[in-house]
Formats: C-alpha cells, structure tokens, sequence
C-alpha cells in the first residue's frame, strides 16, 4: 500500500454498495436452497412406538421410522457374550456394547448400511451380525462394523422404553 | 464459407436483414469446409444430436401421463405401458434411446482420443464435452430414478449417499439432497424437475461444442491441420451431410432392434418390482454404462476415498490436452501410444465386466489393479510417450499419402 492512498468517499461508497449487494444475494438465494431441506410435514414424523412382546430371544423385527428401517432384535445370551468379549483394537470404530444399548438384551440400531445406504441381512457375514450385501460390509453382534467398505458402525437413533414392552423411538 | 451468400426469395431477404438466420445456415453451416479425409468414426457427433433430440420428444410425451410421486410413479408408468397409445413404444425408445446415446458417446470419445482431438487448438470442444458427458450422466441417472422400481429407488439411495462422505456437512448436504431423512417422495418430485431441465442445458452445451468446433475446424484421421486453399476439404453440404445420413440410417436399425426385439435387455428386471425401502435386492448394479465407474467406487476398501477416486476418474478427462505431451495428433503416427489406447480400451471394458460382479475375492483385486491402470495411463503413460515415442514422419497435406508420384512431384513444384 502506498502513503499517498487516501480512503476517498468513492471508496467507502463501493465497499457498502459491495457489501449490500452480498448480503442481499445471499438472502434473497437462501429461500431457493432452503426449500429443499426437509419440510415441516416431514419433521411432524419424527416418532414411532413399538410393542416388543412378540418378539422371542434369538429375533428381530424391522420397523419404519422417519422412513428409515430400525432394526430391533431380541439377542441371545451367546450373542451378548460375544459382543462384549470383543477387544476395542479390533474395531475400525471402536466403541464398546454397553454404550450401544440400554438393556442388554434389546439391541436397537438404525438398519443402514453405514457405507451407501443398502439395507444389511441379519444373521449373516464372518461375525454373525448383519452383512450388507451391496459391497460387502460386515457387521458383528453388537452391529459394529468389522470389514468392508462401511466407515462406522451401525447407527443408534434415540429412543425410552417406556415400560418393559413398549418403546419410542425418536 | 462464401460471405456474400444472399437469400433468393423476397421474404428471405426481408427476413434475412433483420436476422441473419439464413446466411448462418445457408452460408455458413452448410458450405463449411471440412476436411475430405473423415472416416465413419465421424458420423457419432451428428448421430449424439440426433439422440438428444430424440430423448426430448420422446421424454416430452412421456411427462404428458407420468406421474411424479412415490405412490403413483412406478403405477403411471405401468398404465403408460399398458393404456396409453403407443405408451409401449415411446417408453422403449426413451429407455433403450439413454443407452444408444452413451454407446455413441463413448464411441465419439473413443475417436478423440485415438486422433488426438482434443489437442490444441481443439482443447475447449474437448472440456465442454466433458462437461455434456458429466450432464448426460446426471440427466441419465435421475431419468432411472423416476420409475421407483427397486433398482431406482436403491440407485438414488446408493448415489446419493456418496455424498455422505463429504466430511463434517455430508449428513446435512445427503438431508437437503433428499428433502426428508431417507430417499422417498420429495427426492422423487425434484429428481423429475431436473431430469426435464438438464437435457435443454445440454442442448446449449451442445451449441458451444459446434461453435467451438467451427473455429479450428475439424480435426481429421491424419491429424495434420488443412492445408489453406487447397483441395484438403469439401463443403459440409451435401458431402458429410449425406455420410452422416448413412451412419445415422445404419445406427437406427440397431436401435430398432433393440426397441421393437429386445426393449429388456439392457434393463435390469427388478426394476419391474415397486420401490420396496425395507428391502435391498440381492445385487445392486448400476445401468451399464456406468459399470466402469462403479467399478472404480467398489476398488477402494474406504467410503470417501472410493467417491474421490470415481470422480477424478471423469474429472480427469479434463486435463487431458495437458496431460498429453506428444505434438502428434493422430494415433496412426504414434506408434506407441496406438497400442496403449488399445490396452486403455481394454481396461475400460474389463472395469464395466467388473462392475457387474460381486466386489470381493478374486474379482476384488482385478478391479484394483484395472482402476490403478486407468489412472497411470492419464498420469504416467501419456505425460511419458511424448518424450519417449519416435513418431512416424506426418504426410505434407492431407491429399499427399493418395496422390501418385507425379502428382506430388508437381505439388511440390507448384507450391516452391
Ligand atoms: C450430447 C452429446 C454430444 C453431442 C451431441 C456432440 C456433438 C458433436 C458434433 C456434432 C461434433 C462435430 C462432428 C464430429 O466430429 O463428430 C462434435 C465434435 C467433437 N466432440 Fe462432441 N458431442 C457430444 C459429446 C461429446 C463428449 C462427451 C466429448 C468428449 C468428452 C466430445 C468431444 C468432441 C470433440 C473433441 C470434437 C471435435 C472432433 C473433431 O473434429 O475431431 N463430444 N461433437
Ligand atoms: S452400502 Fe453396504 S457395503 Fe456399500
């Protein structure tokens, strides 16, 4: 910058018409991008309760939630066990079972493959959990994601149960 | 290109001075001078506008009774099928009319590469293809969408999903892409809305690749430039015009084909099964001309790396003029590189059979070692060839390699 440079009035008067131009783009755009995130019809959807007395040790349902398919599934004692002897080296993201469940028995997870969104078969793949058979993700006991493609284990929506057989998720 | 072209009918000059439509057309399109040496593989560009057109008729009528929502898509289509007049018909040529267009397209590329077309001066016609093929892949995989068969639902679930990757805002960016927390109706409706808009964007694209063209004029299977004046080239009209008349005729008897004697076979039958979000079919795989790219997603055993890799695979393409060191055009001079393009086509079909396979054992590691060649030929091999390679001596002019000896000897006395 050179001494002589003054700010003129000329100056200031391009940088504030500058500024509001910005500003105003950016306001009058956000409307045309904003109308594509979820609506409040969309939003209203955001629970759904469960009975769990159907469901015997050893089996799952799937239920739709936010349009979503949330796996619930009653796990044997084996199943517990192995879930819980798992060193935390093992896992690509580590994270132990006590912190995946609320009951040890009921594990509840959303039922999305972590990598591109298909949905895993239960009871299948080398650590009998869930496998996803889209490009090979394999998922253990506790739905923690073992080998494959996938980054992260299988997500835990929220959710109270609201007495020993009913829950609410969302 | 004569300049003092002047319409012959009154009406034609009256309009012509307000707009000169006609002396573009009449007295530049169609006397454009174009190189006398063009082989078949030529023909594709005219064909691709031809398919593009064809697309936006038939998609046009199609809109007219498709229905853009999750609980009547797949039934509008099957009463398109089975209750509109020739709904049959105009569906099959719009479904099998995608897949005619990325044969052609492939075909065109394939030719640039092998006679260097997009060289200097002819980088910019290159790019803007580049740009129209990342279009038509959009256009393509949103159009697949819009049945909610099973494979179009998890196709967007699939591909929209990679966007998940992104670090940080991936969920927010995969939420506003969808319009709710998984792929359904309000995903459905604007897949539509763009699916109708992206072939006119392409269509201008397409006005800018011609134009582009028309400054340097065409490059040709010697790859030599014309030589100003001479007899290198003749009009446009009716030469090339009745070329790719022929072409055209040939390639529309295939699609036909496939129209009227096998309208399934590029299809996949699962997409006759309604969109099912609970249940994903037991093998997911992509039209087929995205196989190679899929191929290349499914090589890298880590999410956000496998989307880089099948990006840069296409944005590659862009760099290309650059990448490219040899000043020799056309493939026929290039000894070396003439095989490598061979061994790049190769690798491109052995990416698409690959594609279509499971990703895991044997296969899994032929899709590695496939992508790492793609990507070393862009990357290694053809920065390298244009140090190394010895190319063949390039003829003076295009007519020299036919003329006879006194002929040339003559040439080359009238030309000192
Ligand atoms: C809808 C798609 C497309 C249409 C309608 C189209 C149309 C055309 C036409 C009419 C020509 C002139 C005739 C010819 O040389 O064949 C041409 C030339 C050319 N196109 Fe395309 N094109 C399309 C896509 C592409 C793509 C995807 C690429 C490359 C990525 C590409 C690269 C080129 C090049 C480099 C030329 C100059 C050819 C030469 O004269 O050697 N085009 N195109
Ligand atoms: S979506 Fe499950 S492995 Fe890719």
């Amino acid at each position: 910058m050179s001494e002589d440079k003054t700010v003129t009035r000329r100056n200031f008067l391009y940088i504030t018409t500058g500024s509001f131009f910005a500003a105003g783009s950016a306001a009058v755009v956000w409307p045309f991008v904003h109308q594509m995130n979820p609506d409040a019809s969309v939003k209203a959807l955001a629970s759904t309760e469960v009975d769990l007395t159907p469901i015997l040790p050893g089996q799952s349902i799937t239920v739709l939630w936010r349009g979503k398919p949330v796996f619930i599934r009653r796990r044997t004692s084996e199943e517990i066990a192995e879930a819980k002897k798992v060193s935390l080296t093992e896992l690509p993201d580590p994270e132990v079972d006590e912190d995946r469940v609320k009951n040890p028995e009921w594990l509840i997870m959303v039922g999305i493959c972590t990598h591109l969104g298909c949905i895993p078969l239960g009871q299948k793949g080398e650590y009998n959990g869930w496998f996803c058979p889209c490009h090979g993700s394999h998922y253990d006991t506790s739905g923690r994601i073992r080998k494959g493609p996938a980054p992260k284990n299988l997500e835990i929506p929220q959710y109270v149960f609201l007495d020993d057989n009913t829950v609410k998720i969302g | 290109m004569s300049d003092n072209y002047e319409p012959s009918s009154a009406i034609g000059k009256w309009f012509d001075k307000r707009l000169p439509l006609l002396t573009l057309f009449a007295g530049h399109v169609l006397p454009y001078p174009t190189p006398k040496n063009l082989n078949y593989w030529w023909t594709f560009g005219g064909i691709l506008t031809f398919c593009l057109v064809t697309q936006i008729v038939t998609g046009l009528v199609l809109a007219m009774h498709y229905v853009a929502d999750a609980e009547q898509a797949f039934t509008s289509v099957e009463h398109i099928m089975r209750d509109v007049n020739f709904g049959w018909m105009l569906r099959y040529i719009h479904a099998n009319g995608a897949s005619m267009m990325f044969m052609a397209v492939y075909i065109h590329m394939a030719r640039s590469l092998f006679y260097g077309s997009y060289k200097e001066p002819r980088e910019l016609i290159w790019i803007i293809g580049v740009f129209i093929f990342l279009l038509m892949i959009a256009t393509a995989f949103m159009g697949y969408v819009l049945p909610w068969g099973q494979m179009s639902f998890w196709a967007a679930t699939v591909i929209t999903n990679l966007f998940s990757a992104i670090p940080l805002v991936g969920e927010s960016i995969t939420n506003w892409l969808w319009g709710g927390y998984s792929v359904g109706s309000p995903l459905l409706t604007r897949f539509f809305t763009l699916h109708y808009l992206m072939p006119f964007l392409i269509f201008a694209l397409v006005i800018l690749h011609v134009w582009a063209l028309h400054v340097p004029g065409n490059n040709n299977p010697e790859g030599i430039d014309v030589v100003q004046g001479s007899q290198d080239t003749v009009p446009f009209h009716p030469h090339y015009v009745v070329k790719d008349g022929l072409a055209l005729v040939v390639f529309l008897v295939i699609f036909a084909g496939f129209v009227f004697f096998v309208p399934n076979l590029l299809g996949h039958t699962d997409n006759y099964i309604q969109a099912n979000p609970l249940q994903t079919p037991e093998h997911i795989v992509p039209e087929w001309y995205f196989l190679p790219f899929y191929a290349i997603l499914r090589a890298v055993p880590d999410k956000l790396g496998g989307v880089i890799l099948m990006v840069s695979s296409i944005a590659i393409l862009a760099f290309l003029p650059w990448l490219d060191t040899s000043k020799v055009r056309s493939a026929k001079y290039r000894p070396l590189y003439k095989q490598f393009f061979w061994l790049f086509i190769a690798d491109v079909i052995l990416l698409g059979y690959l594609g279509a396979q499971s990703a895991d054992g044997l296969f899994l590691i032929i899709s590695r070692i496939a992508t790492a060649y793609y990507f070393i030929h862009f990357l290694v091999l053809m920065p390298l060839l244009g140090f190394v390679e010895k190319t063949k001596p390039l003829p003076k002019s295009i007519s020299e390699p036919v003329l006879s000896k006194e002929e040339r000897e003559a040439q080359v006395a009238g030309s000192t």
